[in-house]
């Protein structure tokens, strides 16, 4: 059983995300498991997203200390969502700051150097700036695709598995750019 | 399970890699179809969230009308059920009642019905819940309640379960999207079986997470047609108590079923720790202890009261797990047993595999710490028509009288412009009482607020004892035309109807004067002078006005050309952030604004003293 948790920021498209990742597992053959929390926190708020596939999956939930892979939108929530992460877990980080309303205002600070501190306590870390790839390719919405492109490269899922997923999942107009940015992602990560 | 848990151990994302570029073999036959092959009814594997399951089900069993207003995390179950209007007729009603009520007439007429709502919305609807208790369902009659343990978007984490206890209804609780389905069409058949409604007990867990459903057909059900019948459906005091007692014979029948009924089922392990659990429980108890003996409760009102003892006098310690309320416990130990629940389980907040390890004592991986970080709490929209109000309250140092939807977050800083959040529609009656019982120590300083949706719901009452008592609080009505918070949904106000139909747009103007008040306003929320000024008048008025601020939701709107900080004229006063608009921020004591989040909607050039904002 792989336990995967998607976090950001409301509005980055972790859902989708999410969504994609999870029909990817569904068409090779895995039982998979997807929860998601919707309403309030959507609203530019802290958000998280699971994902558990394998050959049975019971909780579609996934406890602190029990993640596989992390894979962080935005490095301030792979900080806030480090305790759901094994000791020898995969974390993937968009290397990209999104300040949170409270230190947009002035009553915190941003914490510096969050990718440092990430490579102190974990054992292995991916960090991509995932959001500079999407506009290269045009549209910064693509992100999260360029994401799953990222994630691919450590799944045990075929290319064209993704690739058709996207094809139905994402609207029409964009399937073009989504097919791009995954293959962006994919082909960007220097490997471990 | 053990091999899994290897596999679990085992994870390495290299690993991985290296299985990367071998060809795999497909697994099963696993499809992924998208709408149009489901509706053609075939039969076939899809990944569903519950609320998707729910919609399934109903189809499948023929349900013919399903009413709800939207709540999270029920909102998705309608909003899937429009999906097969050809055969089911729905609707968004003005309210949780008014739902249950719609669907309750078409009930009499033998027609298969479900009305879904939040758990809070079944506190709306307990009026006709409990008659319906009476009454029972001569069409098959599903409730859906969606309960919010960890309260991810409510106000409180009651626990509706006991409802049915309550109702003297049968409760179903799924563990997963397959089993939603499977239960929502059992609920129909017990439901016409019993002459009971069946309460479908959701929480957030099961709403919103997506498991592999198998689909089947539909099988109609056409009404049975309407038969007078003033003793079961005119619920008189000389009625009702014949009905009591047919109520209380049906409770032993339902009990007799419950002990019958084959998804309450007992999975033997290892005797020595048997668990009774119920729900998305059930979920995580089988991946922390796969070696237990499990009994699984799926009809848990009327309880199987001999499966448990069966279960009980089989295995050397009892344990239930269970989130919320202790509801299987309490009925358990009333039956004699020896049992432990909240003694370890925890109370409060939604339960995961990680806390019950901890309440087992069972090791757990060592967390990785993290240094004390800047919360993110969910803020309003950049050009979210709401922030224009809220800063005028703020600046005005008014008590604003809050209710529920996007809206509440105007009470959070840097606006703080919110005091109370009670309840749907609570905000005008909470308003007319702070100035009962201060008088004129509060007078020109209070307002109630409410969204659009919210004052259809339950806010038109409020204000009709506001008027009709001689009140004079001024009551300032969002009106972003949807109801935003649930996502998106059209209400009386819209001119649309679930269905997609253009309907009679309900004009809130009219509604609030043919309620008696005299003094109406509308007002463009982006033109900051102006609602101020509206606002501090109205308040300082000895009467009730009713002031409506009109913009729609800056989601649904195409955004304007972004808006920008000349840095030569900012100095960095500060006085921008005071709107909390998620767009601005500070860099090196300059405001910036964020083109990609900007929709234009002027108001920080409006705040802006130093004219930096253009
Ligand atoms: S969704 Fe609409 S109403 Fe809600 S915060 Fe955003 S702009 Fe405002
Ligand atoms: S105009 Fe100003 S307040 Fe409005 S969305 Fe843009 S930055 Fe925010």
């Amino acid at each position: 059983m792989t336990k995967i948790v998607i976090c950001g920021v409301g509005g980055q498209g972790i859902i989708l995300a999410s969504d994609v990742l999870s029909l990817v597992a569904m068409d090779e053959g895995y039982d998979v498991k997807k929860s998601e929390v919707h309403g309030m926190s959507q609203r530019g708020g802290s958000v998280i997203s699971n994902c558990i596939f394998g050959k049975k999956v019971y909780s579609p939930l996934i406890g602190q200390g029990e993640g596989d892979i992390l894979l962080a939108f935005e490095k301030l929530e792979a900080l806030r969502r480090l305790p759901y992460l094994k000791k020898k877990g995969l974390l993937i980080v968009n290397d990209y700051e999104w300040p949170p309303s409270t230190v947009a205002s002035g009553k915190a600070v941003y914490p510096i150097d969050i990718i440092q501190t990430l490579k102190d306590k974990t054992e292995n870390l991916v960090h991509v700036n995932c959001v500079k790839i999407a506009l290269k390719l045009g549209n910064i919405r693509c992100t999260n695709i360029v994401l799953s492109g990222v994630i691919a490269k450590y799944l045990p899922f075929k290319q064209e598995t993704w690739l058709s997923v996207i094809d139905r999942r994402v609207p029409k107009k964009t399937v073009e750019i989504n097919q791009a940015a995954f293959c962006e992602g994919f082909s960007n990560v220097a490997c471990l | 399970m053990s091999d899994e848990r290897e596999e679990i151990e085992d994870f390495s994302p290299f690993a991985f890699r290296k299985s990367l570029s071998l060809p795999r073999q497909r697994r099963g036959v696993v499809r992924f179809c998208t709408l149009p092959n489901i509706l053609m009814g075939e039969s076939m594997k899809v990944f569903m969230a519950g609320n998707e399951a729910v919609a399934r089900g109903a189809y499948e069993a023929g349900c013919r009308v399903a009413c709800a207003y939207p709540g999270t995390p029920s909102s998705e179950i309608l909003e899937n059920i429009v999906k097969y209007k050809d055969k089911i007729y729905c609707e968004w009603s003005v309210n949780e009642k008014v739902s249950l009520e719609v669907a309750s007439g078409s009930v009499f007429a033998g027609a298969r019905s479900l009305v879904a709502m939040k758990h809070v919305g079944l506190n709306v609807a307990a009026d006709p819940l409990f008659s319906m208790g009476y009454i029972g369902a001569t069409g098959g009659f599903v409730i859906v309640t969606a309960d919010d343990p960890g309260m991810h978007s409510s106000q409180n984490e009651q626990d509706n379960r006991n409802y049915a206890r309550a109702a003297k209804i049968a409760l179903l609780e799924p563990s997963d999207s397959e089993e939603v389905r499977l239960l929502t069409k059992i609920g129909f058949d017990i439901s016409e079986e019993f002459d009971t409604p069946v309460l479908l007990r959701l929480t957030t867990r099961i709403s919103h997470s997506y498991g592999i459903v198998n689909t089947e057909e539909r099988k109609e059900h056409p009404p049975k047609g309407y038969n007078k019948d003033i003793k079961k459906r005119l619920i008189l005091p000389a009625h009702a108590r014949v009905r009591h007692k047919i109520v209380e014979e049906r409770l032993k029948k339902l009990k007799e079923y419950s002990n019958k009924f084959s998804l309450n089922r007992i999975e033997w392990g290892k005797k020595d720790m048997g668990i009774i659990t119920s729900g998305i429980s059930y979920q995580y108890v089988k991946e922390v202890f796969p070696w237990a003996s499990i009994l699984k409760l799926t009809l848990t009102w009327p309880l199987p009261d001999k499966i448990i003892k069966n279960f009980a006098n089989n295995v050397k310690e009892l344990f239930v797990v269970e989130e919320n309320d202790p509801f299987l416990e309490t009925e358990i130990k009333a039956m004699g047993i020896k049992v432990i629940g909240k003694e370890r389980v925890p109370i409060t907040g939604e339960l995961d595999t990680y806390k019950l390890r901890k309440a087992f004592e069972i090791p757990t991986e060592e967390l990785l710490d993290i240094p004390d970080i800047p919360s993110r709490p969910p803020v309003l929209c950049a050009g979210c028509s709401h922030r224009g109000v809220f800063y005028a309250i703020s600046k005005l140092k008014l008590i604003a009288t809050g209710d529920i939807g996007c809206y509440t977050l105007g009470a959070l800083p840097p606006l703080n412009a919110m005091d109370t959040c009670v309840c749907m529609g609570a905000s005008i009656g909470n308003a007319f009482g702070l100035e009962l019982a201060l008088g004129d120590k509060i007078n020109n300083k209070t307002v109630a607020v409410i969204g659009d949706s919210t004052f259809f719901h339950s806010g038109i009452t409020g204000l009709i004892d506001i008027i009709y008592n001689k009140g004079t609080s001024t009551i300032i009505i969002l009106d972003n035309a949807t109801t935003a918070m649930t996502g998106h949904q059209d209400h009386p106000g819209t001119g649309i109807t679930l269905m997609g139909e253009p309907t009679k747009k309900i004009d809130l103007q009219n509604v609030v004067r043919g309620c008696g008040v005299e003094h109406v306003y509308v007002i463009d929320p982006y033109n900051l002078k102006e609602t101020i000024e509206v606002i501090k008048r109205e308040v300082e008025r000895r009467e009730v006005s009713v002031i409506i601020a009109r913009r729609p939701c800056a989601l649904r709107i195409k955004p304007d050309k972004p808006f920008r900080v000349i840095p030569d004229k900012c100095t960095g006063c500060k006085l921008c952030l005071r709107l909390g608009c998620p767009a601005i921020s500070i860099k090196d004591d300059k405001a910036v604004i964020d083109k990609f989040l900007c929709t234009g909607c002027s108001i920080c050039a409006e705040v802006c003293i130093k004219d930096a904002i253009v």
